[in-house]
């Protein structure tokens, strides 16, 4: 190719490589779109929404949108910053985030974002599902009150880690996650600490037992910079 | 799966942990894709009955006939007796609305229900006779073909088409001249999708006849399949020559599980005389789907066709260049492959004589609702007007075209035309009298998104829920300003942030009522 590949981010050129998606350039130069069901080791999925730019006039996912020569793309919009707050929000509405009382609190994205786009007052009646936690596991904690449905585990467990610990389950807003093991339950499964899917789960579904509590609220990762500053879980 | 519940009305656990073993995996993961379409029960009932629930047989009193059955049946909906004799319960529109109220029975439409049908079903589940055993007259559907034009007046034989047909350039040069375009809703143009299609180097292409006919009041196809399938099957075989195609299916929505032994039997016909199977080196398969309408997307049909959830892909890449199990694949309406049998047959030229300058042909309309009901076929072009009172609709309040994710219209509306610059149909014509409260139609649709959203993209899984909820409180005169403009913030959230087309155009009903009927949000003070 003769000249270089680039798009244009909220006016700011951008090199790209073939193949890349707009989330991997805008990354790889430094620019943060914000995301939750995204990880760069992982096939882009596109369900949060929340990566939503405009790419020449479209409103389309970053995460699954190739970037192309020329495309004028804006992120940090306003309309799109109160889109993500609304996207937010019903993600609140959904599930039961008691983010105070939150073992992940400070170090959950869900919650940072949350932050950062100004997301102060909850909005819009709340569903408070009835959902369950499975302590089942020696090591590890499913919360499925904070899960946010973004099938990071399933997809680090069935296509990093090789085991297949997850599926979802039903329709709609009955969608749920569940183990794929004989009883349901995670004891019985063969998910490890050290699994890929451990490592992915962007808010406190997924936790470690032993580290519980470890670090004091207040030194966590999003206590000390927003999120669109240093993406530290994933890189 | 289709094959264990038709057994037992249900999917025991047993039968899935033993699909299970076969496939090597868990049951959890044979469940994650059963429990995604509505129509596979996952509890034991002999007699499973699901009304349609859309707002054509609402305004006709299907709530009446409901609670009658479920009192008869001394039941509340939705749970299964503790004799495990019966469940009753909704279900979304299943292609029913222009005979009368009606139920799925065990997976079978039995329609025309009154009170005096709802009394012998009662006296009939009571006494334990098998559906297989009921009057046949419970499960008869009379086509109303209202008006034909040139497709619905003309009649082909198997073969009667594809035995005369050119050399291929030849033939691309009529399907380009007839100028079809796709009936299922985005209008694509036939000649370049196939193109596209047979562009793609592949060892394999596919052709895919959808036939999932999910929006509501919708059943011109259901018509097409069972009185004219020669032309449809015919359609897709005249694509299979032009892709290279070896393989087809047609995507039949489980609410049309009574169509299959017909279809069956014309395929088998079509082996015997050569233009199926190994010898034309193509051949169809029949797949039925279990209730979600969701899988009319066509990205969703191809999972759903792989036998996963039917979770809409991202696109690109398009099915034309990568679709079933990665193969090139055309997706089209039941209806686009009629057409196109149609202009094989009279020729492209002629094909393209009617209509408009940008929608060629005829179309096909599933009327409903407050009017002559049933089946019209008019050229593009024709005004809603003219419709209307073909259809006989007197004191018509509004219209709603192209179902639930469609549009709404009044009378200003009236004079506009049928075709793809103007309104836009997918086939579906609901006509309401000024009798209607519209607010039945809008709380309807409501739940019509909140029950068929797959749950993959927040703003939709949520948003549509959220929708429904503020919707009835606002009609249960529990509203404020600050509930319409949060119904305004999820329509623009659905429209640009979801996924796929279900969720971008489930507020299409509230934005249409909210900016022409603001009457329906009554607000507290
Ligand atoms: C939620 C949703 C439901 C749909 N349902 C149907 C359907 O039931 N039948 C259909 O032919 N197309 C349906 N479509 C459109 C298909 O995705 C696709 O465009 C169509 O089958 C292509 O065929 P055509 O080009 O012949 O119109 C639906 C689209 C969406 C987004
Ligand atoms: S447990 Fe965490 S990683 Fe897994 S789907 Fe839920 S939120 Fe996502
Ligand atoms: S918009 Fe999203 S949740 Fe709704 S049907 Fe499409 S993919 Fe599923």
């Amino acid at each position: 190719m003769a000249e270089t590949a680039e798009i244009f981010i909220d006016g700011q050129r951008v090199a790209f490589q073939a193949e890349q998606t707009i989330m991997m350039a805008a990354h790889a130069a430094g620019i943060y779109i914000p995301h939750l069901c995204h990880h760069p080791e992982l096939k882009p999925h596109g369900s949060c929404r929340l990566c939503v730019v405009e790419v020449n006039g479209r409103k389309l996912s970053a995460c699954t949108t190739l970037a192309q020569q020329g495309q004028i793309i804006h992120n940090q919009r306003a309309d799109l910053i109160a889109s993500r707050r609304c996207v937010l929000q019903l993600l609140f509405v959904e599930g039961n985030h008691v983010c105070p009382a939150c073992e992940k609190s400070g170090d959950c994205q869900l919650q940072a974002l949350a932050y950062a786009v100004e997301m102060i007052s909850p909005r819009f009646a709340h569903f408070y599902p009835q959902r369950t936690v499975d302590a089942s596991h020696p090591d590890i904690l499913l919360d499925y009150n904070r899960c946010i449905l973004c099938e990071l585990c399933l997809r680090a467990s069935r296509d990093v880690d090789h085991k297949n610990v997850f599926s979802l389950q039903q329709r709609g807003d009955k969608t749920h996650l569940s183990v794929n093991s004989a009883s349901g339950q995670l004891a019985d499964s063969t998910l490890a600490l050290g699994d890929k899917a451990m490592q992915v789960c962007p808010v406190g579904a997924l936790l470690s037992k032993q580290t519980a509590y470890q670090t004091p609220i207040g030194a966590r990762l999003y206590d000390q910079k927003p999120i669109a500053q240093g993406e530290a879980h994933d890189g | 799966m289709h094959a264990i519940q038709a057994r037992f009305n249900y999917l025991p656990a047993f039968a899935l942990a033993a699909l299970a073993d076969a496939l090597q995996c868990s049951v959890a993961e044979i469940h994650s894709v059963s429990s995604f379409y509505h129509l596979f029960n996952h509890s034991p009932r002999a007699y499973d009955i699901r009304f349609s629930h859309n707002i054509i047989e609402i305004y006709q009193g299907k709530a009446a006939l409901m609670q009658q059955l479920l009192d008869g049946l001394q039941l509340k909906q939705g749970q299964v007796r503790p004799d495990l004799r019966v469940c009753v319960d909704n279900t979304s529109c299943i292609g029913m609305s222009d005979q009368g109220i009606s139920a799925l029975v065990n997976g079978l439409p039995v329609t025309h229900l009154t009170p005096a049908r709802i009394t012998q079903m009662i006296e009939l589940i009571e006494q334990s006779i098998p559906i297989s055993q009921w009057p046949a007259t419970f499960f008869q559907i009379d086509h109303r073909i209202q008006h034909k034009n040139r497709l619905l007046n003309s009649q082909i034989k198997a073969g009667d088409v594809l035995t005369k047909l050119s050399d291929k350039a030849q033939m691309w040069q009529t399907l380009q001249q007839a100028g079809i375009r796709g009936c299922g809703g985005a209008g694509f143009p036939v000649y370049q999708k196939w193109r596209l299609c047979q562009a793609t180097p592949a060892k394999q292409r596919i052709i895919v006849c959808n036939a999932d006919e999910g929006e509501p009041a919708t059943f011109k196809d259901r018509v097409l399949l069972s009185d004219y399938p020669e032309w449809v099957i015919e359609g897709m075989t005249i694509a299979a020559q032009l892709i290279e195609a070896n393989q087809g299916f047609i995507y039949l929505r489980g609410e049309y599980r009574y169509l299959l032994p017909m279809l069956e039997a014309v395929l088998a016909q079509r082996r015997r005389l050569g233009l199926l199977g190994p010898a034309a080196g193509f051949d169809i398969q029949i797949y039925l789907g279990a209730g979600a309408y969701v899988c009319g997307a066509e990205t969703a049909l191809l999972n759903s066709l792989e036998g996963q959830r039917g979770i809409p892909r991202a696109v690109p890449p398009y099915p034309v260049n990568h679709g079933y199990l990665g193969w090139p694949t055309v997706v089209n309406n039941v209806e686009t492959l009629a057409q196109v049998t149609l202009a094989f047959l009279i020729g492209g030229q002629h094909f393209a004589q009617i209509g408009t300058a940008a929608s060629k042909g005829t179309k096909l309309f599933s009327v409903s609702g407050d009017c002559q009901a049933g089946i019209y076929e008019l050229p593009f072009g024709t005004t809603v007007a003219e419709l209307l009172a073909l259809a006989n609709a007197t004191e018509v309040q509004a219209v709603q075209n192209a179902g639930a994710a469609g549009q709404l219209l009044l009378s200003p509306d009236f004079h506009r035309r049928f075709c793809f610059d103007d309104v836009a149909s997918t086939g579906s014509f609901m006509v309401f009298n000024r009798q209607r409260d519209l607010s039945a139609m809008v709380a309807n649709f409501a739940q019509f998104f909140a029950a068929e959203s797959c749950g993959f993209c927040t703003p939709c899984r949520v948003g549509t829920r959220l929708m429904a909820k503020t919707v009835e409180k606002i009609q249960a005169g529990q509203g404020h300003a600050r509930d319409v403009d949060d119904l305004t913030d999820l329509c623009h959230l659905l429209r640009h942030h979801s996924h796929c087309g279900l969720g971008s155009s489930a507020g299409n009903h509230i934005r249409d009522t909210l900016t022409q009927r603001p009457d329906l949000y009554p607000l507290k003070a």
